[in-house]
């Protein structure tokens, strides 16, 4: 290396550092590992899979909305396509008794992903923004419909199973018990995070981020944005089959669903809410949205209007995700400024919480007289009983509601003067832009 | 001397307002050549036409002696053409030092390659680093684009441009909107950037044009109406009378 490199170049990262950046790798893959021993229950083991291959879908799906600026409302193709194709490929493969082993059956999930979207990919991303958001979304419906009249294929509604223990074994692991199946899972999560990791420090990876900032001007430096596109959506086509895939070996089934537009809505949501400004916005966004929809059902029967609700909360106060409101923190943290937030955070706390606790009750009061009227107005929701009939409960909402709301209010300005403060310092301090 | 950039009659019109109407126009390798004209005389059009931003309705573009005037911007770009913008235009959520090695990259020959690790390229970081001390941003470094100073944005943008070695630039007034400070020491870095390469720029400040350029071409309403070396367009009655006024009298 020349010697102007060395003086004006960003800093070669020192073996410390590059000690820490492995040493994280390798501490996920050791959590990974004992997870198991510490939630060893049949049902977590099942939710730990779970958010394993939602954390390799969504971050799929963050090659395109995060890092190249395209919008997709039709991701779930890649995953569904991969996790029909596996089942197809278990039961061939049982059934001919050929010598490959479950733990590489997902890769044939991935490279149908990557078939489909060199395929489907061509056309569509010719231009970014609305018009890629419009095709992504005919193409979804397309290959969706189709799932439910091309019954030979697809299976129809009921879709199509496999046995996944009947493969050749290895290390004695016919993949019967879910604890396998959990390895298999966090095997491939490790391997498919790490390698997207690294995608994003490739010459290609930093030209999608070009690209998603500004596609004219990356023309007049050499580059096709088209092309730039294109090969984004095949790796995230790519990694998206192998998520599919390992839902389809975990569930043992592949249906209509895994296709369907709840399916691509779902991966949209859990990147944004985690944040897709990160690299790990979208594994938290994976994480929180799994456990969430997970708990929500349990708790009441419209957990999917506390979905949506949360959904807008984050686009219009945290555009920037669980993650982007968590790393706003990071320059106060380095200033040493955080601890002058935490009382304006603890006060605001209170009403917040009152204000939503009023929303809940409002949504499940009226959700009983909208839904089932007749029944008994004595429900439960979020684990707490109460009488939807008496006009006590229902002031109790109102007075929450919106109460809550106008001391919030109030709180939250106490905040952002807390924020100015705290932020002002650490400028001052030289830690904050 | 043999000609980097060669415009035969040219025109670019809009359903029926024609723009540019027949365009002669010769650059010679290694010169300095300057477009001058009163606003709307197309001159920011002219050179969307031989970038490939536009195609031109008529008329052939070469550079070098290869026609260019049907390819798209990222083609004449890696013919050796590199072009800025009147209106600065980079990656403002990226950082400088990421935004001038994106400009290096495909020069360097890495193309769409996602097999080599970015921060592995020795090339790659020499080659950024030295743009980036030539437009004198090492401080900001690390600041994403869209937060620098006007000034530090003029000068990433002509960064940009001549990063992959082009070796015919063209610059969209660079210096539009610099204070009078800034502005000299914008053109002491053209100066200093485009040593050996031919440069086409637009420019609306004459003592920088009469200081910089070889040559200077004036458009008027779409039509070159002169061409040739400073003393001859500053002596040019047609261009006096069109353009210059009594600024340069």
């Amino acid at each position: 290396m020349s010697e102007i490199a060395s003086s004006v170049a960003p800093p070669v990262p020192a073996a410390a550092e590059k000690l820490k950046f492995y040493g994280l790798w390798i501490a996920a893959a050791i959590v990974l590992l004992l997870l198991p021993k510490i939630f060893s229950s049949g049902g977590s083991l099942t939710t730990f899979s779970l958010i394993g291959i939602s954390i390799i879908f969504s971050l799929s799906y963050n090659i395109l909305l995060g890092q190249t600026g395209m919008l997709s409302f039709g991701h779930a193709v890649y995953y569904g396509l991969g996790g029909f194709l596996v089942i197809h490929a278990i039961n061939i493969i049982g059934a001919n008794k050929w010598p490959i082993p479950l733990p590489l059956v997902p890769l044939i999930g991935g490279l149908t992903g990557l078939a489909f979207a060199m395929l489907l990919g061509w056309v569509s991303t010719q231009r970014s923004g609305t018009a890629f958001a419009m095709i992504s979304l005919g193409v979804a419906e397309l290959i969706a419909s189709s799932a439910l009249i091309l019954r030979t294929f697809f299976g129809g509604e009921a879709g199509i199973s496999a046995n996944r223990t009947k493969l050749l074994r290895v290390f004695d692991w016919n993949f019967g018990p879910q604890i396998q199946i959990y390895y298999l899972v966090a095997a491939w999560t490790l391997i498919a995070v790490i390698a997207m990791y690294a995608l994003t420090r490739t010459p290609l990876g930093r030209m999608c981020n070009a690209v998603r900032d500004n596609p004219e001007r990356v023309q007049f430096v050499g580059y096709d944005p088209h092309v730039v596109r294109y090969l984004a959506f095949c790796f995230s086509g790519f990694f998206a089959g192998i998520a599919g895939a390992l839902a389809a070996i975990n569930f043992e089934i592949a249906n209509s669903a895994y296709l369907g537009a709840v399916q691509s809505g779902t991966v949209l949501f859990a990147t944004y809410i985690g944040g897709v400004g990160f690299f790990i916005g979208p594994i938290v966004g994976a994480i929180f949205v799994t456990l969430l929809s997970l708990s929500l059902s349990d708790l009441t029967p419209v957990w999917q209007l506390y979905f949506g609700l949360i959904f807008i909360a984050v686009v219009v106060f945290a555009p920037g995700g669980i993650t982007g409101l968590l790393m706003m923190h990071r320059p106060l943290l380095k200033a040493g400024t955080l601890s002058r937030m935490l009382p304006s955070y603890a006060i605001a706390f209170v009403p917040t919480l009152a204000m939503i606790a009023g929303l809940i009750l409002s949504i499940e009061t009226i959700v009983h007289y909208t839904v089932n009227p007749g029944d008994d107005s004595h429900i439960k929701a979020f684990g707490v009983s109460f009488d939807a009939a008496t006009p006590y409960i229902w002031a109790m909402a109102a007075i929450l509601l919106v109460g809550g709301y106008l001391v919030a209010r109030k709180t939250w300005t106490w905040v952002g003067h807390a924020w100015d403060d705290a932020t002002s310092v650490a400028r001052e301090k030289g830690v904050a832009a | 001397m043999s000609t980097a950039i060669e415009l035969r009659g040219v025109e670019k019109s809009f359903g029926i307002t024609s723009v540019i109407r027949n365009v002669n126009l010769t650059v010679a390798q290694g010169e300095r050549h300057a477009l001058i004209g009163p606003n709307g005389a197309g001159k920011s059009t002219l050179f969307n036409l031989i970038s490939g931003y536009m195609m031109p309705t008529t008329g052939s573009i070469l550079l070098r002696d290869e026609v260019i005037s049907n390819l798209p911007p990222y083609q004449i770009n890696r013919r050796g053409l590199s072009r800025s913008f009147q209106v600065t235009n980079v990656f403002a959520n990226m950082s400088v030092w990421e935004n001038l090695r994106c400009a290096v990259l495909w020069a360097a020959g890495h193309r769409y390659a996602f097999w080599k690790n970015i921060d592995n390229l020795p090339e790659v970081r020499d080659r950024t680093a030295r743009i980036l001390q030539d437009i004198n941003l090492t401080q900001r470094r690390d600041v994403p684009a869209g937060l620098l100073t006007y000034a530090e944005q003029r000068a990433l943008e002509i960064g940009i441009t001549i990063a992959g070695g082009a070796d015919v630039i063209l610059l969209d007034e660079p210096t539009a909107g610099m204070s009078h400070a800034e502005t000299e020491r914008a053109v002491a870095l053209i100066r200093r950037l485009t040593e050996g390469r031919t440069l086409l720029i637009v420019e609306h400040d004459m003592s920088v044009v009469f200081g910089l350029a070889d040559r200077i071409s004036v458009l008027v309403y779409g039509q070159i109406i002169a061409s040739g070396t400073p003393e001859e367009i500053r002596g040019n009655p047609k261009v006096k009378e069109a353009y210059l006024g009594e600024e340069a009298a």
